[in-house]
C-alpha cells in the first residue's frame, strides 16, 4: 500500500463531494434536517390528555374528585357529559382520549361498605398514550382515595393509621422522564447511519456511470487503496457531520451530556466505519448510482429506525426478533449513545457493545478491502 | 381520448412487469415491513427485569416481593447483597428497576408506622420507566391496602373497622388489551403507500424526461390531462392491491380486528391514493433526473411520514408543528385507518378527514396539471 496513492484517490474524491452539489446537499443538509425534524417531532411525552367527563351522582365527593383531575396538568378536561350517548360520542368522534364516569352511588357506597369505584374509559388505539394515561389516573385517584380515608377516619374518630408502605421511587440517569432526551442521542445514530451509507454508496457506482472505472483499472491502484481512499473523506465529513448533531443535541435541544468525549469519538469513529464500509460494499455491488443510493436507504432506515432501539425498547421484543437486532449494527452504537449521555458511561462499562462493534467494523472492514476488483466486466 | 390513457396506461404495465425489482418492492417488501412492524415495534413493557435488595428478609418482605413477580411483569435478574450491587446492575443496564426493602420494613408495618420502600428505576427510555413505574405503583399499593385492611381485621375484631378507598376500574375501549400491534399494523398501511406510491410515480415520469421518451410522447397528440391520468390510474389501482395486501396481512396474520365499513376506508383509500399520487407527479415536475427525484422523495417522504402521528401523538409536538401536520394528507388517512379497523366509526365522525383529503388531493393534481401544460403543451 502507498500512500501517495491513498492521498491521491481520496484527494480526487472530496473535490468530487465538493464540486457536487447533490452530495453536499446530502452531507450538510440531510444531518440538519433530519435533526430538527426528529428532535421535534419525535415525543413520547403525555400532558394534557382531553378528557370528557360523566358525573352521575353530583355529590360532593364526586366534584372533589373531578377537581383533582382538573388540577393535574396531565389532564384537560374538555366535555361534561349528561349521559351515555355523548360518552361515546365523545371518544367515537375523538374529542377525548379519556372519559371519567362516577356512578350514581358514589358517596352511598363509600358510606355503606367503605369501597367506591370510578370508571375510567379509554380511547385504546394509541395503546402507549392510554397506558400512560391510565398511569396518571391511578396516581389522582389513590391520592384521591387517601384523603378520603383520612377524613372518614376523622368523623369516626378512629385512631388515624399511616399509610402502611409509602412508596419512594426514584428515577436515575433521566430524571425527569424526559422523551427527548433518550429519543435524541438516538436520532445522532440514526443521522450517521444514514447520511454515512448514503454518501459511500455512490463512490464506485459513480466511476461505473460516468465512465471513469477503465481509468482507475488501469493505474496501479491496489483494491484496498481504492477502499481506503474512497471512505477516507467520507469519514471526514462523517465526523464533522457527528460532531454536527452532537453539538444540536446538547446546546439546542439540552440533552444532558455526561461522559467523556473521547469516549464518544472513539466509538462514532468505528460505527463510521461500519456504515461507510456498508455503503462501500452497496456502492461496489450494484452498479448505479441511482440504485446504490435506494438500497443503502433500505437497509439503513428500516433497520436503524425499528431495530436498534432507537425508540421500541429491544428488550420487550419476541426472542426471535431480539436475535436478529444482534445484526444491525446501530443497536450498538444506540445502547453506547445513550449510555455515555445518560449515564456518563465510560469504555470499561461499554465493553461489551464496543467489543461487537468493533468485530462489525473489523469483519465489513475486510469485505470491503477486497471488494473492489480490478475487472471490466 | 380513452385510446390514448388506455395505451399509456398498459406502456406502464409492462414497464412495470419487465421491472425485475418491481416484484420485490411491491409485494415481498411491504410484507416484510407488516412484520418486522407487527413484531418490533411495541411500547408495551411486558417484562421488566429487576434487582431485587432485601434487607429485612421478613414475611412481609417476601410477600411483597412474591407479588411483584406473580404479576409476571416483574422478573427477578438479580438478588443483590448491598446497595453497590443495585447501583451497578442499573448503571450496566442489567435491571431496569430496583426494589429496596428497609432493614426494619414488616417491623415498621406491624407497629403501624410507615415503612419505606425504595425504587429505583432506569428512566433511560422515559417511556419504559414511566409504564413500569405505573405497575410498581399499582402493585404496592394493592399490597399496601390489603396489609391495612388485615391489621384492622386483627386489630379490631373486624366489625367497626372499614377501610375507606376509592379504586379505579379501567375500561379501554377499541383495543382491550392495550395491544401495540393492532396500533401500528394498520398504521403501516398508510406509511407504506406513502412510500411506495410517491416512489413509483415520481420515478415512472423522471425516467422518460431522463431517457428522452417525454420528448417522444410531446410530438403525439395526447394533451396534459391525458397524460396525467395514463401515469396515474395504473399506479392508483396498484396502490388498491398494496393496501389490499397489507389490509389482509394484518387481519389474517396478526388477527387485528376489522370492524368497520369497508366502503369507507375504500372511499377514504381512494381520496388518500390520490393526493399521494399527485405529490408524487409534483416531485417529478420538479425534478430532472432520477437522483433528484431520489434526494426530493427523501426530504419530502420523511417529514409527511414524522409528522402523521403514524406512532408519535400529534398532541405531543410542539404547537408550531402541530399546525403544519394539517398539511399532511398520512395525518388523515391515519384516523380513516384506525377509525374503521378499531373503533368502526363511520362517514357521521370521519367526514371532515375525507374533506381535507379530498381538497389536499384536488389542489395537488391541480398544480400537476398546471406544471405538466407549461412542459407539454
Amino acid at each position: 500500500m502507498r500512500a501517495q496513492r491513498v492521498k491521491a484517490i481520496a484527494r480526487k474524491e472530496l473535490l468530487q463531494v465538493v464540486r457536487d452539489p447533490r452530495s453536499l446537499m446530502i452531507a450538510l443538509l440531510m444531518p440538519l434536517f433530519q435533526m430538527v425534524l426528529l428532535g421535534y417531532g419525535v415525543s413520547l411525552d403525555i400532558k394534557h390528555i382531553p378528557v370528557c367527563t360523566f358525573d352521575r351522582e353530583a355529590s360532593q365527593h364526586s366534584e372533589a374528585l373531578l377537581k383533582r383531575f382538573q388540577a393535574s396538568t396531565y389532564f384537560r378536561i374538555v366535555e361534561a357529559a349528561q349521559n351515555y350517548q355523548a360518552v361515546t360520542e365523545a371518544l367515537d368522534y375523538g374529542r377525548c382520549k379519556m372519559a371519567i364516569v362516577v356512578p350514581p352511588e358514589f358517596s352511598e357506597r363509600l358510606n355503606d361498605s367503605g369501597k367506591s369505584y370510578v370508571q375510567l374509559i379509554l380511547d385504546a388505539t394509541d395503546d402507549n398514550t392510554a397506558n400512560i394515561g391510565l398511569g396518571y389516573a391511578q396516581s389522582v385517584v389513590s391520592g384521591f382515595s387517601n384523603d378520603i380515608a383520612v377524613l372518614y377516619a376523622n368523623r369516626q374518630s378512629i385512631v388515624q393509621q399511616n399509610q402502611p408502605v409509602t412508596l419512594q421511587s426514584r428515577v436515575w440517569f433521566n430524571e425527569d422522564l424526559d422523551s427527548r432526551n433518550f429519543i435524541i442521542p438516538g436520532v445522532v445514530a440514526m443521522v450517521l447511519a444514514l447520511v454515512g451509507a448514503q454518501l459511500t454508496s455512490l463512490t464506485i457506482a459513480r466511476e461505473w456511470e460516468r465512465g471513469t472505472m477503465e481509468v482507475l483499472i488501469s493505474t496501479p491502484v491496489t483494491a484496498l487503496e481504492v477502499m481506503i481512499g474512497k471512505i477516507m473523506p467520507y469519514f471526514m465529513i462523517g465526523l464533522f457531520d457527528a460532531a454536527f448533531c452532537l453539538a444540536l443535541a446538547v446546546f439546542w435541544f439540552q440533552v444532558p451530556f455526561r461522559g467523556t468525549l473521547f469516549t464518544l469519538f472513539f466509538t462514532t469513529s468505528l460505527f463510521l466505519v461500519v456504515v461507510l464500509g456498508v455503503g462501500y460494499l452497496i456502492s461496489v455491488a450494484v452498479r448505479s448510482q441511482i440504485g446504490a443510493s435506494q438500497v443503502a436507504l433500505l437497509v439503513t432506515l428500516l433497520p436503524t429506525s425499528l431495530l436498534s432501539g432507537y425508540t421500541f425498547p429491544i428488550d420487550q421484543m419476541p426472542a426471535p426478533v431480539q436475535v436478529i437486532t444482534y445484526l444491525v449494527p446501530s443497536r450498538y452504537y444506540v445502547t453506547i449513545v445513550k449510555a455515555i449521555f445518560l449515564k456518563g458511561a465510560g469504555i470499561i462499562e461499554l465493553a461489551l457493545p464496543i467489543t461487537l462493534l468493533s468485530l462489525y467494523a473489523l469483519v465489513i472492514g475486510t469485505l470491503a478491502a477486497r471488494a473492489f476488483r480490478k475487472r471490466l466486466d | 381520448m380513452f385510446g390514448r390513457i388506455i395505451t399509456l396506461m398498459i406502456k406502464e404495465f409492462i414497464e412495470l412487469r419487465r421491472d425485475t425489482w418491481a416484484r420485490f418492492r411491491l409485494i415481498a417488501w411491504p410484507l416484510v415491513q407488516v412484520i418486522v412492524f407487527g413484531y418490533a415495534a411495541t411500547f408495551e413493557v411486558f417484562s421488566v427485569s429487576t434487582a431485587v435488595l432485601d434487607f429485612d428478609h421478613s414475611q412481609e418482605s417476601r410477600e411483597l416481593i412474591s407479588r411483584f413477580t406473580y404479576t409476571g411483569r416483574f422478573h427477578v435478574v438479580r438478588t443483590a447483597q448491598t446497595q453497590a450491587d443495585i447501583t451497578r446492575a442499573i448503571d450496566r443496564g442489567d435491571a431496569t428497576v430496583a426494589i429496596v426493602i428497609h432493614p426494619r420494613f414488616a417491623e415498621y408495618l406491624r407497629n403501624g408506622q410507615s415503612a419505606p420502600l425504595q425504587v429505583v428505576v432506569d428512566g433511560t427510555n422515559s417511556n419504559t420507566a414511566m409504564v413500569a413505574l405505573g405497575y410498581v405503583d399499582e402493585i404496592v399499593s394493592r399490597f399496601s391496602q390489603d396489609y391495612a385492611s388485615d391489621l384492622a381485621t386483627r386489630l379490631h375484631g373486624g366489625q367497626d373497622s372499614r377501610i375507606v378507598q376509592v379504586m379505579l376500574e379501567q375500561r379501554p375501549w377499541y383495543n382491550p388489551d392495550l395491544n401495540s400491534r393492532w396500533f401500528f399494523v394498520p398504521g403501516v398501511i398508510a406509511t407504506l403507500t406513502l412510500t411506495i406510491v410517491v416512489n413509483l410515480t415520481s420515478f415512472a415520469v423522471v425516467r422518460e424526461r431522463e431517457v428522452g421518451t417525454l420528448e417522444q410522447i410531446m410530438v403525439t397528440p395526447i394533451r396534459s390531462m391525458e397524460f396525467i391520468l395514463g401515469k396515474t390510474v395504473p399506479f392508483f389501482l396498484l396502490g388498491l392491491c398494496l393496501v389490499s395486501l397489507i389490509a389482509a396481512a394484518g387481519t389474517l396474520w396478526f388477527r387485528i380486528p376489522f370492524i368497520g365499513n369497508p366502503l369507507v376506508l375504500l372511499l377514504g383509500t381512494s381520496l388518500y391514493l390520490l393526493s399521494v399520487l399527485g405529490i408524487g407527479l409534483l416531485i417529478s415536475t420538479l425534478c430532472s433526473t432520477q437522483q433528484q427525484a431520489f434526494a426530493t422523495n427523501f426530504f419530502v417522504v420523511n417529514p409527511l411520514f414524522t409528522l402523521s402521528g403514524f406512532s408519535f401523538p400529534i398532541a405531543s409536538m410542539p404547537i408550531a408543528l402541530q399546525w403544519l401536520t394539517y398539511l399532511d394528507p398520512v395525518r388523515y388517512y391515519l384516523i380513516i385507518i384506525r377509525g374503521t379497523f378499531l373503533k368502526g366509526v363511520g362517514m357521521a365522525v370521519l367526514w371532515p378527514e375525507m374533506l381535507a383529503l379530498a381538497l389536499l388531493a384536488a389542489v395537488l393534481l391541480a398544480l400537476c396539471v398546471l406544471r405538466f401544460r407549461k412542459s407539454l403543451d
